[in-house]
C-alpha cells in the first residue's frame, strides 16, 4: 500500500492545542450540574489515631450545609479494592474505605464529608466538625516499621509487612558473590515523591433514581477501569449502572490511575440526597492522601572481576506503601521493579527480594515509571559505584556488560517475558559523542587541578512498555486483577470520515494527533478525515486506560488491526461494486480500482456510502463499514537509550548546575517526532527533579513536612538546560507498527545520569554514593566530610 | 458572612458589575460567576501560576487577590486574549512548538508569557526561564514552552 504523503514519522503540530491554548479545555473543575452540591472532607491531623466520636452539630447548623457523613454511614458499599497484589506470593491486604471507619492510618486520612450548597460554606463547616481522636503510636520508616517493637498498623500484616516476594536466582547469586574478585556493597534510598498534576484530583458524581444510574466525571486516566471496580467491587451493582467520564485531564502521571474514596463518596452522596454531588481537591489534600511514589529503602551488592565484568547482583529492598494499599500498589515494586533491576546488562547471577511495608503514610503507588525508575536508579548507580571500584570508565564498564545484539529475544532471568529487541552500543556511542565525552573528561580533569568541579554521568536504561499479555500479568502469572489487552473501534461514516473509538485515555500525550497520523496512512486517507473519540465509557469500548506507555503500543495497534479490517471489508464492497474480483482490486490513497484501471476508482466515502445504505451488498456481507478489535500483545517492549548529564558544582556553597543533557533513546518506531520528545523532555525533568530537588518528607509524628508546593520543590524553568535529544531506531518485533513506547522512558533514564554526575564530580572528595535529592547541602557536607545528609 | 460588595469589572473588554463576599477570591469568580474556566486552580499556596490572568496590563495570580480588589481594574483571561480564529502570537508560538501537553499549566503560561513580550520583545532564553519563575508545568520540563515563546518574540519583532 502507497499513499502520497505518509503521516508516520511527520512532526505534525498537535490537534489538542487549539481549544487548550484558548481556555476553551474542559477539566473536571469546570463541571458544573444544575443542582450541584459541593463536598469537603474532614481529614486527620494525626498519622495513627483512634476515632472515637464526630459531633457535626456545629457544622449542620450552618447556613448552606446539607449534610455530614461519616465512614460509619458509609458501612452499605465495600472497601476499595486492591487490584494487583503480587503474584505467586501471600499479600496481607489492607485498603481504604470511602472514609475512615474508626481509625486514620495517616496524616490526610478522611474522616468525615461536609456537603454544602457552595465550596467555602462547605469549607468553613468542615472546620466546624468535632473529631475526638485518641492519638497512636507512629511509624512512617519502612525500616523501622519492620523491626520489633514498632506500632503494628493492622491485624493481618505482622511486622508491617504486606508481602515478601522475590526473583531470579539467590543459590546461583550467593555464591557469584562470594567467589567474586570485587564486591560493592551500598544501602541506596530512592525517596518518596509526590507526583503532583498540575490539576489536583477530583469527581462529581450524578445519580438518577428513576433508573437507578449514576453519572461520574473524574480526574481518571482509566475510567472503564473505574466503572468495573467502583460498580462490582465498592457498590456491588451493574456496570451498566455506572457510566465515567473523563474530560481533560491536567496531567496524572499515574496518580490518576487508581481507584480512590472521592469517587465513591461523591457517588454515594448523590444517591443519598438526590442531587449532583463534586469534589475537587485542594493541593495540601492532594499531597496529603492523593498517591506518591517511590520509597525504597535497598541494600545492595553487586560483584565482578577486575577487568570490568558483572558476575552478580544481589537486592534486598523495603518498598513503603503507605498506610493501605492502593489499587495496583504491590505490583510496582515486585513485576516492575524486582523483574528489571539487571537492565541493559548481561549478568550471569541474579537475586531480588522486596518486601512491602505498611507505614503511617499516604498510599504509594504508580509514578511516571513505577519501579522501573527504582530499577534503572539502582543498577546504573551500582555499575558506577563497580566502575569506580576497580578504576575503570563508567563507559567501558557499561559497554562491556551490555546484552549483545545477538541475545534478543533476551530473557534476563529475573522471570521477566524476554527483551523484544535492542541494540545498546550505539545509543552510548551516540550519546557520548554528542556530548563530547573525552574532551568533557579532559576539561574535569584540568578543571580539578583548579579546584572546579564537573562531573558527567551516564545512564543506560531500558524499561518494560505495554504490558502484557493478560496471560502473563493476570491473576495465575503476575498477580494483575485483570486484562491489559485494548480494544478500537473504526467506523466509516457515510461521508468518507472516519471515528476511530479507543479506550485509551489521552491526557497530554498527544494520542489523538498520534492515532489519526497512523489512521490516515494505513486506511489512505486525509489526516483531516479522521475523528478520534475517547474518554466516556459509554461511547468507548472497554479499554484499560492509559499508562505504563501502553496507549501506542497496544492501544495504537488494536487500532492498526481495526483499520486492517475496514480495509478488508472495503475492498470486498469495491470489487462487488466494480464487479471484479477481490483478487484484483488495488486500494491505494483510500480508494480502491481495478489492477489496470486506474481511472475507474472506488473512493472509501462511495463505498461506505453503499455499506450504510445496503441497497447493493455482496451475497452475506453485514451492512456498514464499522470494526472492533480487542487486541492482547504477545510481550511486552522495552525501549532503550544512553542519557548523559554534565553538572557543576559550586565549591563554595554545594550547589549543582545541570549545565547539559543528553537523551539519545530507542523507542521503536517514531509516529510523531515532536510529541516524542516532548514526553521524554517533560520524562526528564521528573527524573532530574528527583536527583536535584524533590523529596517528600514526614517528620517522625507522621506529619508532611513537604505539604505544600512551598516545601515540596517541583522543579522551576531556571532549573534545567535546553535537552539535547536525540535517537536511535530499533523496531519492536511485537506490534506491526513497531512501536516500543515514549512516556516513562525519560522519567525512567534521568535520575541516576544526574546523581552519577554529581558524585563523578565529588569524587576529588572521597565521595562514593550519596542519597538523592542533592541539594546544595548534602553536597557541601559531602564535600567537608560532613555526615549530615550523607546518607539518607 | 452575608455582607458583599458592589464590584465593576472590565473582564475581556466587557463591564461586569456584581456583589461579591469580600473574600471571593478573583479566579473564583472568574470560573464560577463568570463561566471562565480557562483560568486554572493548581495550587493553594501561590505557587503555581494556573491562575495568572492580566489585570490593568499586568500578570497576576488571580488567587492572589480578592474580587473586590479589582473593582474598577480592566481584567484579560485566556479567553480574551485570543480566540482560535484569531491566535495571539503566543497562542501560536504554544502551538507551533508544542509547547503544551495536558493544557492545565498553558492558560497561564501564556498570560505570563504575553506580559513578559509586551514588557520585553525580545528576551533571551535566561530572561524566558526567569519570567516564568511563578508558573510550574508537570509536563513539558519547559523546554518547548521556552521555544513557544522565542517562536512568538520572534513572530512579533520579524
Ligand atoms: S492557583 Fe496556584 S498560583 Fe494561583
Ligand atoms: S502542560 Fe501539563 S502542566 Fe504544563
Amino acid at each position: 500500500m502507497t499513499t502520497t504523503t505518509k503521516m508516520i514519522g511527520q512532526a505534525i503540530k498537535r490537534r489538542e492545542d487549539p481549544k487548550l491554548i484558548t481556555g476553551q479545555g474542559q477539566f473536571l473543575d469546570d463541571v458544573k450540574l444544575t443542582g450541584m452540591l459541593h463536598a469537603v472532607v474532614v481529614r486527620s491531623p494525626y498519622a495513627h489515631a483512634t476515632i472515637k466520636g464526630i459531633d457535626a452539630s456545629k457544622a449542620l447548623a450552618l447556613p448552606g450545609v446539607v449534610a455530614v457523613f461519616t465512614g460509619e454511614d458509609m458501612s452499605d458499599i465495600n472497601p476499595l479494592p486492591c487490584a494487583w497484589a503480587a503474584g505467586k506470593v501471600d499479600n496481607n491486604l489492607n485498603t481504604p474505605r470511602a472514609l475512615a471507619v474508626g481509625k486514620a492510618m495517616h496524616v490526610g486520612d478522611g474522616v468525615a464529608l461536609v456537603v454544602a450548597e457552595d465550596r467555602y460554606i462547605a469549607r468553613d463547616a468542615a472546620d466546624l466538625v468535632e473529631v475526638d481522636y485518641e492519638p497512636l503510636a507512629v511509624v512512617v520508616d519502612a525500616k523501622k516499621a519492620t523491626e520489633p517493637g514498632a506500632p503494628q498498623l493492622h491485624e493481618n500484616a505482622p511486622s508491617n509487612i504486606v508481602m515478601d516476594w522475590e526473583c531470579g536466582d539467590r543459590e546461583k547469586t550467593d555464591a557469584a558473590i562470594a567467589a567474586a574478585e570485587v564486591t560493592v556493597r551500598e544501602q541506596i534510598v530512592n525517596q518518596r515523591l509526590i507526583p503532583t498534576p498540575m490539576e489536583t484530583r477530583g469527581s462529581v458524581a450524578r445519580y438518577e433514581p428513576a433508573t437507578g444510574e449514576f453519572t461520574v466525571w473524574m480526574t481518571s486516566q482509566a475510567p472503564h477501569v473505574m466503572r468495573l471496580l467502583l460498580a462490582a467491587f465498592v457498590f456491588g451493582i451493574p456496570e451498566t449502572s455506572v457510566r465515567c467520564i473523563s474530560p481533560n485531564i491536567g496531567g496524572g502521571f499515574g496518580q490518576k490511575i487508581f481507584v480512590y474514596a472521592d469517587m465513591a463518596f461523591t457517588m454515594w452522596a448523590a444517591r443519598k440526597l438526590g442531587r449532583p454531588v463534586k469534589f475537587v481537591e485542594d493541593r495540601a489534600e492532594n499531597y496529603q492522601s492523593s498517591t506518591h511514589g517511590r520509597d525504597h529503602i535497598t541494600d545492595v551488592e553487586i560483584a565482578g572481576t577486575r577487568d570490568g565484568r558483572i558476575t552478580g547482583l544481589r537486592i534486598d529492598t523495603l518498598a513503603n506503601l503507605g498506610g493501605y494499599l492502593s489499587t495496583i500498589a504491590p505490583g510496582i515494586p515486585t513485576t516492575l521493579y524486582g523483574r528489571i533491576t539487571t537492565g541493559v546488562y548481561k549478568i550471569p547471577a541474579a537475586h531480588c527480594r522486596v518486601r512491602g511495608v505498611y507505614t503511617n503514610t499516604a498510599m504509594v503507588d504508580a509514578y511516571r515509571g513505577a519501579g522501573r525508575p527504582e530499577a534503572s536508579y539502582l543498577i546504573e548507580r551500582m555499575v558506577d559505584r563497580f566502575a569506580a571500584e576497580i578504576g575503570m570508565d563508567p563507559a567501558e564498564v557499561r559497554r562491556r556488560n551490555f546484552i549483545p545484539p545477538e541475545d534478543f529475544p533476551y530473557s534476563n532471568g529475573m522471570g521477566l517475558l524476554p527483551y523484544d529487541s535492542g541494540n545498546y552500543g550505539p545509543a552510548l556511542d551516540r550519546a557520548l559523542q554528542i556530548v563530547g565525552y573525552d574532551a568533557l573528561r579532559a576539561e574535569q580533569a584540568e578543571a580539578r587541578k583548579q579546584g572546579r568541579y564537573l562531573g558527567i554521568g551516564l545512564s543506560s536504561y531500558v524499561e518494560i512498555c505495554g504490558v502484557a499479555p493478560s496471560a502473563w500479568i493476570g491473576l495465575p502469572g503476575e498477580g494483575w486483577g485483570a486484562g491489559l489487552w485494548e480494544s478500537a473501534n473504526v467506523r466509516v461514516h457515510l461521508t468518507g470520515k472516519v471515528v476511530v473509538t479507543t479506550g485509551s485515555l489521552p491526557h497530554g500525550q498527544g494520542l489523538e494527533t498520534t492515532f489519526a497520523q497512523i489512521v490516515a496512512d494505513e486506511l489512505g486517507v486525509p489526516y483531516d478525515d479522521v475523528v478520534v473519540e475517547w474518554g466516556d465509557t459509554s461511547g468507548t469500548p472497554f479499554g484499560f486506560g492509559t499508562y505504563g506507555s501502553r496507549s501506542l503500543a497496544v492501544g495504537g495497534t488494536a487500532i492498526v488491526k481495526t483499520v486492517a479490517k475496514v480495509r478488508e471489508k472495503a475492498k470486498l464492497l469495491a470489487a462487488h461494486m466494480l464487479e471484479a474480483r477481490v483478487e484484483d482490486i488495488v486500494w491505494e490513497d483510500g480508494k480502491a480500482f481495478v489492477k489496470g484501471s486506474p481511472d475507474q476508482v472506488k473512493t472509501l466515502g462511495d463505498i461506505a456510502l453503499q455499506a450504510a445504505v445496503a441497497y447493493s451488498l455482496p451475497e452475506g456481507m453485514e451492512p456498514s463499514l464499522d470494526e472492533t478489535t480487542y487486541y492482547d500483545p504477545p510481550n511486552c517492549t522495552f525501549p532503550f537509550g544512553t542519557h548523559v548529564a554534565v553538572v557543576d558544582i559550586d565549591a563554595d556553597t554545594g550547589a549543582v548546575s545541570l549545565r547539559r543533557y543528553v537523551a539519545v533513546d530507542d523507542v521503536g518506531t517514531v509516529i510523531n517526532p515532536l510529541i516524542v520528545d516532548g514526553q521524554l523532555h517533560g520524562g526528564i525533568a521528573q527524573g532530574v527533579a528527583q536527583a536535584l530537588t524533590e523529596g517528600a518528607i514526614y517528620d517522625d509524628d507522621g506529619q508532611l513536612v513537604t505539604g505544600s508546593l512551598l516545601e515540596y520543590a517541583v522543579p522551576k524553568a531556571s532549573l534545567f538546560p535546553q535537552f539535547e535529544t536525540d535517537r536511535t531506531v530499533t523496531r519492536s518485533p511485537v506490534n506491526p507498527l513497531g512501536v516500543k513506547g515514549a512516556g516513562e522512558a525519560g522519567t525512567i533514564a534521568s535520575a541516576q545520569a544526574v546523581m552519577n554526575a554529581v558524585i563523578d564530580a565529588l569524587q576529588p572528595f572521597g565521595v562514593k554514593h550519596l542519597q538523592m535529592p542533592a541539594t546544595s547541602e548534602r553536597v557541601w557536607n559531602a564535600m567537608h566530610g560532613g555526615t549530615r545528609g550523607a546518607r539518607s | 458572612m452575608t455582607t458583599t460588595m458592589a464590584i465593576k469589572v472590565t473582564v475581556n473588554g466587557e463591564t461586569r458589575v456584581a456583589d461579591v463576599e469580600p473574600r471571593t477570591l478573583l479566579v473564583h469568580w472568574l470560573r464560577e460567576d463568570l463561566a471562565l474556566t480557562g483560568t486554572h486552580i493548581g495550587c493553594d499556596t501561590s505557587q503555581c501560576g494556573a491562575c495568572v490572568v492580566h489585570v490593568d496590563g499586568r500578570a497576576v495570580k488571580s488567587c492572589t487577590m480578592f474580587a473586590a480588589q479589582a473593582d474598577g481594574c480592566a481584567v484579560t483571561t485566556i479567553e480574551g486574549l485570543g480566540a482560535a480564529d484569531a491566535l495571539h502570537a503566543v497562542q501560536d508560538g504554544f502551538w507551533e512548538e508544542h509547547g503544551l501537553q495536558c493544557g492545565f499549566c498553558t492558560p497561564g503560561m501564556i498570560m505570563t508569557a504575553a506580559e513578559l513580550l509586551a514588557r520585553n520583545p525580545d528576551p533571551s532564553e535566561a530572561e524566558i526561564r526567569h519570567a516564568l519563575e511563578g508558573n510550574l508545568c508537570r509536563c513539558t520540563g519547559y523546554h518547548n514552552i521556552v521555544r513557544a515563546i522565542q517562536h512568538a518574540a520572534k513572530g512579533a519583532t520579524a
